[in-house]
């Protein structure tokens, strides 16, 4: 018995269907960060079997893959900052009371 | 090397995958729910292992088992005042979750509908670390560069912000 490449895109879709909703409904700041983290790793699979299945000889899905992980690990670094700054200023990281801007 | 990717192994390996992410998810304490996280992400680098995509696996391992997991403790531990803040309410949204099931139905028809156009097989060709690097080192040796300026960019914008600025 083997798998094919649909198996690996259902995956990756259940998967970041599970980030987005971690991202949409989380309250806390580092909980929707790695909701985040949990939506990018969907999309490297994707790439990754993309490659595989396909044009394995030019490994392109493979190197934007590797980018994909350097732009995550910027983000999640900035992203956790900026949650230390808030937590600095406003002692807490509950995305529902950071509203100062509601007018 | 085989070239074809067996059942059993993807089955194991994707629906660990799939059972960390839920629990990271639906775990009321945050510490664990980091763990959780980790875990997910080691069983991803298993299915990077499947596609024989051997460095990536090795990368999502240093890099998101490692770091990002060691990063995020670090921040839920600066961040909780008592011990008791890491268990939280739980956060359930409806809109939320229609939203996801609405992406995840979607996405399973998209990729049903052209499964006709995606081959069932493996290709012969066997990708290969030493030809990942070659390719990284010729094609796609300028964005390599540029990838490593944006990391210097966040690790000094990381810790321009982390240090509290002061209001003037």
């Amino acid at each position: 018995m083997t798998v094919g490449l649909p198996a690996f895109l259902l995956l990756a879709a259940l998967l970041f269907s599970l980030g987005l909703y971690g991202a949409v409904s989380k309250k806390s700041a580092v909980m929707v960060l790695m909701s985040l983290e949990l939506m990018a790793n969907a999309v490297n699979i994707n790439l990754v079997a993309f490659s595989r299945f396909l044009t394995p000889e030019k490994m392109t899905g493979q190197v934007f893959a590797m980018f994909m992980m350097v732009v995550a690990a910027a983000e999640i670094g900035l992203g956790l900052a900026l949650v230390i700054a808030l937590y600095r200023q406003t002692k807490t990281i509950e995305l529902d009371r950071v509203d100062e801007l509601k007018g | 090397m085989t070239t074809t990717v067996a059942l059993v192994p993807f089955a194991v390996l994707s629906m660990l995958t799939i059972w960390c992410a839920a629990m990271m998810l639906f775990t009321r304490n945050v510490v664990h729910a980091a763990f959780w996280m980790l875990a997910c992400m080691v069983s991803t680098a298993g299915l990077y292992l499947l596609l024989s995509a051997e460095f990536l696996a090795l990368v999502q391992l240093l890099v998101y088992a490692g770091a990002v997991a060691v990063l995020v403790l670090f921040v839920v531990m600066l961040t909780l005042r008592r011990r008791e803040d890491a268990v939280r309410t739980r956060d359930f949204s409806l809109p939320a979750l229609a939203l996801a099931a609405l992406f995840a139905v979607l996405g399973w028809m998209m990729v049903m509908s052209l499964r006709p156009a995606y081959p069932d097989t493996l290709p012969d060709v066997t990708p290969g670390v030493a030809e990942l690097g070659l390719e990284l080192f010729s094609t796609w040796v300028l964005p390599f560069e540029m990838a490593s300026l944006i990391l210097l960019v966040a690790l000094v914008g990381a810790v321009w912000w982390s240090q509290g600025v002061k209001r003037s």
